[in-house]
């Protein structure tokens, strides 16, 4: 049972699931950084961590260059991914949308690779084509969907399959025509590829993402009342349209960078807020900051098993979250599915 | 007293069509008014222009004697609570949570409730009986509760004018009769003005102080509910043969429809 007056969302619960998720983030990453094919135990990070004791180059070399880029990038694509779900959810007020299935994700990619094929760098010129890319199928997606002003389940998910389904196909021809070697590269970076992760990378996004989501936040309140009726939220003044624009531009900003950086990872917007909405309730207070949380540290734990499961080989981690995302889509769209098509 | 609301010849289209032409009426300080009329005749339109949430394209409208044009969708929601015909939520929100989502034309950019508001809507809850259903998820509720939890977050919105779209149509007779009483002691009790849209005719007009009935976006008949409710209004407006005669106990207008198959077989609305 949740819900009665002491079981209210409160500043105090936030912050308290806050850190109990942040806290879960650290060990998790922690856990991540210990486990590879060069075994480097938690134990000796840790010593190492309260200057304990010191650890040699190579073990170096691998913890700061390759692991804690890649679980990083893991970390802030899970949040975007599983933040950009949540908003998603209550603006479309569609349980089943998610910047992959809505075919968001495979647009940014499309304008990731336009991005390489046109020569443009890596830091800012791809990211932005990216972001141009996820902003333009938004609008594609809500303009063929959208009939009476209204939004329908299954308009709107058969237009994001046949989107994505478009959008791989040009993926694909780009990928196909192209002599250039880095786009050959990127047949992995289909199912989402964590492993190009650079600090410079990072540190641009980091501070956009971090920027973006305290914007969203402070309307999650606006975020409820919308999942209650556009009309009604207009009633009780929100600003429906305004809110709307401000959340698409600031959410496919943020998807087309991750994506541009990540490829295509489905599902994590999906599952994320799904769990976390059957633990902690739809308030938007708490549910934003707890699935974007949420969302690095489930990322974060698909990608160490994506690294690890078939060592020393790799699967894509995409393939991991599309494992565990594509079933539970099918649950909750047989046993939740009638409650949710009808408009 | 200044009338809270005052309709001057609005004019109203989706398309080419006008679908409310020359609307003139006021609605009163802590009056009841309930609107009928057939379907497609512009009711639930009128609503949705009564609170600014369409835009009329002639005439004026004045709330609290400014143009209604003039305030922002904020201070709208301060002196006008909606109650929709049906709402659904997509998550399962407990009843205390939608409830509580009416203080939100109230609350600055600070997004959490304060003392002040938990007690509004206590109160809300305690006028509309929804105390009991607090914890209960609002997807659980049968249509009667449901009701009265939207009607509940409109309290909590604290607005001096509550508006009513067919509160009682998917409705048992008892929940129905429970909704106007309900609305009739908080227009007695609060000082509310309450304009009320629906399809049983004699009910409201047990209830309403007056009606107002709307054929093609026009006011056929304003007044007292025995002037406006009278055979020859009711059945030319409708198109539809009825009787009225007086309800034996309220002596309010009651009226019955007159089958085509036989006068056995007639029915009461």
């Amino acid at each position: 049972m949740r819900g009665d007056e002491e079981k209210r969302v409160t500043p105090l619960k936030v912050i308290y699931i806050g850190l109990i998720l942040s806290g879960t983030l650290i060990i998790i990453a922690l856990i991540s950084l210990s486990l590879g094919p060069a075994r480097i135990s938690l134990k000796d990070i840790l010593n190492w961590f309260i200057g304990y004791e010191s650890i040699d180059q190579t073990a170096w070399m691998i913890l700061f260059k390759i692991r804690l880029p890649r679980i990083l990038l893991a970390g802030l694509v899970g949040f975007t991914l599983s933040l950009g779900g949540v908003v998603f959810q209550a603006l479309l007020r569609n349980p089943l949308a998610e910047p992959f299935i809505l075919g968001i994700s495979s647009g940014a990619a499309v304008g990731a690779i336009i991005g390489i094929v046109l020569g443009l760098g890596f830091t800012f010129g791809i990211p932005l084509l990216s972001f141009l890319g996820a902003l333009f199928t938004i609008l594609l997606v809500m303009g063929i969907s959208s009939r009476h002003g209204g939004l329908e389940s299954s308009t709107l998910l058969l237009t994001g399959v046949i989107v994505n389904a478009f959008f791989t196909a040009v993926i694909m021809f780009f990928i196909s025509t192209t002599s250039d070697s880095r786009l050959h590269s990127m047949l992995f970076w289909l199912y989402g590829d964590l492993s190009q992760s650079k600090y410079v990378q990072l540190s641009i996004s980091f501070p956009l993402i971090l920027i973006v989501s305290g914007i969203i936040y402070v309307f999650s309140r606006h975020l409820n009342l919308i999942v209650g009726g556009e009309e009604s939220a207009l009633q009780m003044g929100v600003e429906v349209e305004w809110l709307k624009w401000i959340s698409f531009l600031g959410i496919s900003l943020i998807t087309g960078v991750v994506v541009s950086f990540s490829g295509i990872i489905g599902f994590v917007g999906l599952i994320v807020p799904h769990l976390m909405r059957m633990i902690l309730g739809p308030d938007h207070r708490l549910l934003i900051p707890a699935s974007a949380l949420g969302g690095a540290v489930f990322l974060i734990a698909a990608d160490t098993l994506a690294r690890t499961i078939i060592s020393p080989s790799e699967l894509p981690v995409g393939v991991i979250t599309a494992f565990l995302g594509a079933p539970f889509f099918i649950y909750l769209l047989k046993t939740r599915g009638s409650q949710w098509t009808q408009s | 007293m200044d009338p809270e609301l005052i309709l001057k010849d609005v004019h109203f289209r989706y398309n080419s069509q006008w679908c409310l032409e020359g609307i003139d009426f006021e609605l009163k300080k802590g009056e009841i008014l309930g609107i009928i009329g057939p379907n497609g005749s512009g009711k639930s339109t009128l609503l949705k222009i009564m609170d600014g949430l369409l835009k009329i394209h002639k005439g004026e409208i004045l709330l609290m004697n400014k143009p209604i044009s003039s305030y922002r969708r904020g201070d709208i929601a301060r002196c006008i609570a909606m109650v929709p015909q049906e709402e659904t939520f997509r998550f399962s929100f407990s009843v205390s949570e939608v409830v509580l989502m009416g203080r939100f034309p109230h609350s600055g950019l600070f997004p959490f409730e304060g003392k002040e508001d938990l007690e509004i809507t206590h109160q809300s809850m305690h006028l509309t009986g929804t105390l009991d259903l607090a914890t209960r998820s609002i997807h659980e509720l049968s249509g009667g509760e449901k009701q009265r939890v939207l009607i509940a977050r409109a309290l909590t919105q604290r607005a001096q004018i509550i508006l009513l779209d067919e509160p009682t149509s998917f409705l048992d007779i008892r929940h129905k009769v429970e909704i106007f009483e309900l609305i009739s002691s908080l227009a007695l009790t609060q000082g509310l003005s309450v304009i009320v849209v629906s399809h049983d005719i004699s009910l409201a007009a047990q209830y309403c102080h007056r009606m107002l009935l709307l054929d093609k976006g026009s006011v056929y008949k304003i007044g007292e509910p025995a002037g406006v409710i009278t055979a020859d209004n009711i059945s030319t407006v409708y198109q539809c043969p009825v009787l009225v005669d007086k309800n034996p106990i309220s002596k309010t207008p009651r009226v019955t429809i007159l089958s085509k198959r036989g006068e056995d077989k007639e029915e009461t609305v």
